[in-house]
């Protein structure tokens, strides 16, 4: 490991991406997310890459689609309305199963919203905000540290499995400064992107990337082979945390920045003898529902904490299946609750 | 004199928010004292962008739709189909209206859309502060161009008068500038024949107005107004490019 | 210090109060304490209020966004109305007295009124004025070392602005000795 730096979480994003060997970012300029941006526009030069300040959202996300077709490992970051632009590119990327990174500082929602923390696009990431079956991986980190390591990780994902990754957090995440420390030296794998449009130098058949597939047979084989590459990271991809979980009263499920704030909150609880779990979904695609189903039995409860109206609720509830209630406590618009007020719901369940 | 000063109609008595020295403020100020000359508050509809002035729907007093990045010249469309009879302008900044817009802005322009649109252009992304903009000159830096912006990575600022004048839907097409009392008279004429325009029915029209962003570049009040004139005035000239003698 | 210490600094944009934070976080990493440090964000800020929220703690920060705060430290009136209610019982209020005219309610935590712009004004650079405060912070609850103080001004000023560090020092010394 090296030096312990205090970095803002936006640059530790940009900063991790040069180091996981990303040379090309394309972004349009949106708050909270938008130091990414000027981080690049300063270390791109340095480093040979190219920063690229697209027209718009959608440009930017086109720009991806063609680097990637290239060969390069490829990163793009906005903010909420910014990726709903980008769902049309981020929809034929998975069609023509190319790998890329996108960041997503969600900000609260829906329209022009507010630029304070949110959850409120969990849905669009996890469900398909672009139309067609398919899936991106969704990483949720809470920490400056796991931005870098995720971002580094992200583009792994993505080169082995020709995907898209999203890195979720809001802007706690992007603006936050917290210490981090970065390797010397990063596990990067280079998978032959014998795929790639490069030229045929007249070396090779021509290589073509593409999404649209007029024949229906072939389409269904092309969609069959997606979801068997979904079903592959499933079984391999899910990353979670589980917390204090053995014995609990209740479970409290929640990701990203809420985490943090759920970790005091059984701290607070130990002292009034209420013993509350975390389950904390790193991949939010795939979900970790096994993790659900490890401990449904232990709790006599279950609640979720998210910023938004109840979105990973669903999911929870799938994993959940039933053995156990599972409740809800939300705050949005840029509100977050306090660890009194999660305490409280917590008290009201079990009473 | 006291006239002078009294607050147009259409400008609500309010603090803006805008920054000491911007003039975003000013170009509120003459559209509202041009729509209350014409009388046509009660039948003119703004369209509100995103950018500084995205809450400009808290100023004016006529309605307001507020519209996303870069689509009001749609917004407006629409508005201006349904009832013909109303009055549309947009307010656009260069980032919403040159970037991200620019498609909207061109079908708006070259399907001659019988609305009008006050492109306010400080050479800036103020609102997310300060990244470089379509219009960013030469060499100016940005938080996005740190190395100031350079024609082989960043291109060449784009002149939107000079583009647009050469679309035949564009029928009225005029730059102007915020950076002395001069010029903010000849602003609030082009603006108000802008919209004499439309109320004629001639189709569509544009006033360009150079203007200042202290914050995002670094400089006190005066020097930004002294920076409108001596750097970006050379490059994009004032004037009418289209529709001087039109009869309104 | 106390197991974890959670500072509110705030004032106008252009006072230091990010960097002043950041400072602080910085010498405490540096202290090997865990840190966060999180600025008020967006076009709110426009010429308006400024404030960061820093958490300086023996244990893994939790919220980076607090909801209560052991010392506060004000350069404007404002400030003052929207973060007094937020000190715990028995916490801290540094208040920039040249800055802050109104008394403070609360009578359940300690007060420094220290007419920090007033000091730097005579030190010939009023961008000390944040220091000053932080001298004090510093002395009353040891939250971060003087000498890490130093090296944090080290790591977050540009090279060229080095030349300022002994001054920033000994504006530092003032506050704590105020
Ligand atoms: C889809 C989308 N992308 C990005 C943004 C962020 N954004 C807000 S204002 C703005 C640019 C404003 O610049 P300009 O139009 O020049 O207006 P100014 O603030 O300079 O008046 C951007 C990129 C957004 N709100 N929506
Ligand atoms: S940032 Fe610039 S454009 Fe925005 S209000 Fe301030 S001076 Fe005006
Ligand atoms: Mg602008």
């Amino acid at each position: 490991m090296g030096e312990k730096l205090l970095m803002k979480g936006n640059e530790v994003i940009a900063e991790a991406a040069i180091r996981a060997g990303c040379r090309h970012y394309f972004g349009y300029p949106i708050t909270p997310q938008t130091e990414i941006a000027h981080y690049m526009a300063k270390k791109m030069p340095e480093v040979d890459g190219t920063f690229v300040q697209a027209e718009s959202e959608i440009a930017a996300i086109n720009m991806v689609y063609g680097a990637a077709s290239a060969g390069a490992r490829v990163l793009t970051s906005s903010s909420s309305p910014g990726i709903s632009l980008k769902q049309e590119g981020i929809s034929y990327i998975a069609g023509a199963e190319l790998p890329a990174v996108v960041v997503n500082i969600v900000r609260c929602g829906p329209g022009l919203g507010g630029i304070l923390p949110a959850q409120c696009d969990y849905f669009q990431a996890v469900k398909g905000g672009g139309h067609g079956d398919y899936k991106m991986v969704v990483l949720a980190p809470c920490s400056v540290q796991e931005l870098y390591e995720m971002t580094v990780e992200a583009f792994n994902i993505s080169d082995k499995y020709r995907i898209l990754t999203m890195i979720m957090g809001d802007g706690i995440l992007g603006q936050m400064m917290e210490a981090v420390e970065f390797k010397d030296k990063e596990d990067i794998i280079s998978p032959d992107k014998n795929w790639a449009t490069t030229g045929t130098q007249m070396k090779r058949e021509h290589n073509v990337v593409t999404s649209i597939f007029i024949n229906p047979e072939v389409l269904e084989n092309h969609n069959h082979k997606l979801q068997e590459k979904y079903a592959l990271i499933t079984e391999n991809e899910i990353k979670v945390e589980t917390y204090n979980c053995e014995n609990a009263d209740i479970i409290v499920a929640a990701f990203g920045t809420v985490a943090r704030i759920i970790k005091n909150v059984i701290k607070m609880a130990e002292k009034e003898g209420i013993k509350v779990g975390l389950i904390r979904p790193i991949t939010l695609w795939p979900f970790p529902e096994r993790a659900f189903q490890k401990y449904a039995d232990v709790p006599k409860a279950f609640l979720t904490v998210e910023l938004n109206a109840g979105q990973m609720l669903e999911d929870v509830k799938l994993a959940v299946n039933g053995k156990k209630p599972v409740h809800f406590y939300g705050r949005m618009g840029g509100m977050l609750p306090t660890q009194q007020e999660i305490l409280d719901k917590i008290k009201d369940i079990l009473k | 004199m006291a006239t002078v000063f009294k607050r147009p109609h259409a400008l609500i008595d309010v603090p803006l928010h805008y920054c000491p020295g911007c003039t975003h403020g000013i170009v509120h100020r003459l559209i509202a004292e041009v729509i209350d000359e014409l009388g046509i508050e009660g039948k003119t509809v703004g369209i509100s962008p995103v950018g500084c002035t995205y809450n400009n729907y808290d100023y004016f007093n006529c309605d307001m739709v507020q519209a996303a990045h870069g689509r009001a010249p749609a917004v407006g469309t629409g508005v201006k189909r349904v009832n013909p009879d109303n009055i549309v302008f947009t307010y656009q900044g260069d980032g919403d209206l040159a970037a991200i817009g620019t498609a909207e802005i061109v079908h708006a322009a070259t399907r001659g859309e019988n609305i009008t649109t006050i492109f306010v252009n400080n050479a800036i992304y103020g609102m997310t502060s300060g990244q470089m903009a379509p219009t960013t000159l030469m060499n100016q830096v940005t938080t996005t161009s740190p190395y100031g912006r350079k024609p082989e990575i960043h291109g060449f600022p784009i002149k939107v008068c000079e583009m647009l004048s050469t679309l035949d839907g564009a029928v009225f097409v005029e730059r102007v500038s915020t950076h002395d009392i001069k010029n903010i008279m000849s602003a609030k004429k082009a603006i108000k024949k802008a919209f004499q325009v439309q109320m004629a029915n001639k189709g569509f029209a544009i006033v360009e107005v150079l203007s200042a962003c202290p914050t995002n570049w670094g400089l006190n009040p005066l020097e930004a107004l002294k920076w409108i004139q001596d750097n970006m005035v050379p490059f994009y000239p004032l004037g009418n490019f289209k529709g001087k003698d039109l009869e309104v | 210090m106390m197991a974890q210490q959670e500072i509110i600094i705030a004032g106008f944009g252009g006072q230091g109060i990010l960097s002043a934070g950041r400072l602080l976080a910085y010498a405490g990493m540096l202290d090997n304490k865990h840190v966060s440090w999180l600025p008020s964000y967006g076009p709110e800020m426009r010429g308006g209020t400024a404030n960061c929220h820093v958490t300086i703690s023996d244990e893994p920060v939790g919220s980076p966004i607090l909801n209560s705060s052991t010392a506060l430290v004000v350069m404007n009136g404002p400030s003052l109305d929207k973060f007094e209610s937020m000190v715990v019982s028995g916490g801290m209020i540094i208040t920039d007295s040249s800055l802050v005219e109104r008394d403070i309610k609360r009578a359940d935590i300690d007060l420094f009124e220290i007419p920090a712009t007033k000091i730097a004004s005579d030190m010939g650079n009023l961008t000390y004025a944040n220091i000053i405060l932080l001298g004090k912070l510093i002395a009353r609850t040891n939250v971060v070392s003087k000498e890490n103080f130093e090296e944090a001004l080290k790591k977050v000023l540009p090279e060229k602005k080095h030349y300022m560090i002994p001054e920033e020092m000994k504006a530092l010394e003032l506050g704590m000795n105020y």
